[in-house]
């Protein structure tokens, strides 16, 4: 287990998010610290990609820190109105510490899989191009899908693609890892091989953030699973406490439910 | 009896106008676009930005180019204060007040064939250029605009082609660009048909190039084999 004194990779402290009048997040609070592999599992609807999406500012909480190895970003947040990142020079130099692996992909269509690949760091990190490039083969060995290099996001499988787009999010050098339902709009054949890469990013000791519904995954990889419940922890332990001894009986519901 | 020989002069006088007409074409097309891109963006914001676009797109629109052109050329010399001011010396011109009309009217349609453009980036590949820390700056020009150039193409070459057969009503304020180089031989030759023929037969030469301009862009933007079997897909839903 890693230190616990350490300073987080990532600390939420107290998060409220609301669209309208409907509050989504009521007071969540979550630490994932350097090399750990965190799994939030919740039922639709629970509040887990919104929480995730505040980590980066893709959603911006109406109250509560988001703090990032130990740097809080700073925000606007009004009583009345949208909440807003004070400073977006911060969040996008944070961001682009950050990968965020998404459900539907989000692979730029215009630009073929190498061109995906070498897009942040060239364009928003000023890296140099051809290192780049030797990089991004490596990358894209690494996660079985060299051969798809030259061609465009849509003559790809969706396995290829998320693929692709981990090593898209990899490719930024990132000391933070998000993924968001990375295998829920794929077919069920096509899971393994993204859950696959996934496992052997854990293995070498990255920090992650995983929403997610595979819950046998889950429990396989994570240091520690955090349940959601109605935008609210209801749980947060490690695999082997939580899931053989719960005391939440929404969270054994909720697995007998899922699988 | 087909006179070649006047046809082949004829020809070549009304080439003489195509300089004009291109610079119509080009200087209307450029400042149009621009202000259409800036009422696309107006279209796009608040609730006051919106209704100012779409009131300006609706009175464009609404009304015929050769009003507004006559408008702007007989009836901005009744405004005193413009009369006095640093435009005056370019808008005492008609060879302003022509690109003044065409520009202020082809913003208006512009504007909408750009807003559709920017509403078809999808938004999940905008979060991703987010997520991964570009700029608003680095965003748009690396994502938005290529995703959305890329959907706006097929009908922008038709606003530049109606630009094209539109600068012919310049004629009417004394320009001498193809059309208006036909009336005056008309007038001296009374061969309408011909003359006219001639002239129709620039245009259409001069849009066939256009079109093909288009498509070569169309298909440098668009990776080709992406697009393929997409249009294969679409035109077996429509025919079958």
């Amino acid at each position: 287990m890693p230190e616990q004194t350490a300073t987080p990779t990532v600390a939420l402290e107290n998060i409220h998010k609301r669209y309208g009048a409907v509050e989504v997040l009521h007071g969540v609070s979550l630490r994932a610290s350097e090399g750990e592999v965190v799994s939030i599992l919740g039922s639709s609807g629970s509040g887990k990609s919104t929480l995730l999406r505040c980590i980066n500012m893709l959603e911006v909480p109406n109250r509560g820190t988001v703090a990032v190895s130990g740097e809080t970003i700073a925000l606007h947040q009004p009583q009345e109105g949208a909440p807003r990142p004070a400073n977006m020079r911060q969040v996008e130099r944070l961001r682009s510490r950050i990968g965020m692996v998404f459900q539907s992909f989000n692979l730029w269509s215009h630009r073929t899989i190498m061109e995906n690949i070498v897009e942040g760091p060239v364009h928003v990190q000023g890296r140099s191009r051809s290192e780049c490039l030797a990089e991004a083969e490596a990358l894209l060995r690494r996660v079985g899908i060299y051969e798809k290099k030259d061609q465009y996001p849509s003559q790809l499988s969706g396995g290829q693609q998320q693929r692709a787009a981990i090593a898209r999010a990899l490719a930024m050098r990132p000391q933070l890892m998000l993924f968001d339902e990375p295998t829920s709009a794929l077919d069920p054949e096509l899971v393994g091989e993204v859950l696959k890469v996934m496992r052997s990013l854990a293995e070498e000791g990255r920090t992650m953030l995983i929403v997610t519904h595979e819950i046998g995954f889950a429990r396989e990889v994570s240091d520690r699973v955090v349940f959601l419940h109605n935008g609210l922890v209801e749980e947060d332990g490690k695999p082997s406490d939580v899931f053989e001894n719960s005391r939440s009986d929404r969270f054994r519901k909720f697995i007998s439910q899922e699988r | 009896m087909i006179d070649t020989g006047f046809l082949a002069d004829t020809t070549m006088r009304l080439l003489g106008g195509l300089p004009l007409t291109l610079q119509l074409v080009a200087l209307s097309i450029l400042a149009g676009t621009a202000l259409g891109y800036v009422l696309a963006i107006m279209r796009l914001s608040g609730w006051l930005p919106s209704s100012i676009a779409s009131a300006y797109i609706f009175v464009f629109r609404g009304t015929p180019l050769l009003v507004q052109l006559f408008i702007i050329y007989y009836g901005l010399s009744q405004f005193e204060g413009l009369r006095h001011s640093f435009v005056w010396p370019y808008l005492r011109q008609a060879y302003w007040c022509a690109v003044l009309a065409l520009a202020l009217n082809t913003a208006a349609y512009s504007s909408e064939i750009i807003r559709g453009g920017l509403l078809s980036v999808s938004a999940g590949e905008v979060e991703a250029g987010r997520a991964i820390g570009m700029t608003r700056f680095t965003l748009y020009r690396r994502i938005v605009l290529p995703l959305a150039i890329r959907q706006l193409l097929p009908a922008y070459s038709n606003e530049v082609i109606l630009m094209v057969k539109s600068t012919s009503l310049a004629s009417t304020i004394t320009m001498m660009e193809i059309t208006g180089i036909s009336a005056k031989i008309i007038s001296s030759t009374f061969r309408p048909v011909e003359v006219f023929i001639c002239a129709g037969a620039i245009y259409l030469m001069l849009n066939f190039l256009i079109a093909r301009g288009f498509d070569l862009l169309e298909r440098q933007l668009s990776p080709a084999d992406t697009t393929r079997p997409n249009k294969h897909r679409i035109q077996g839903d429509i025919i079958a």
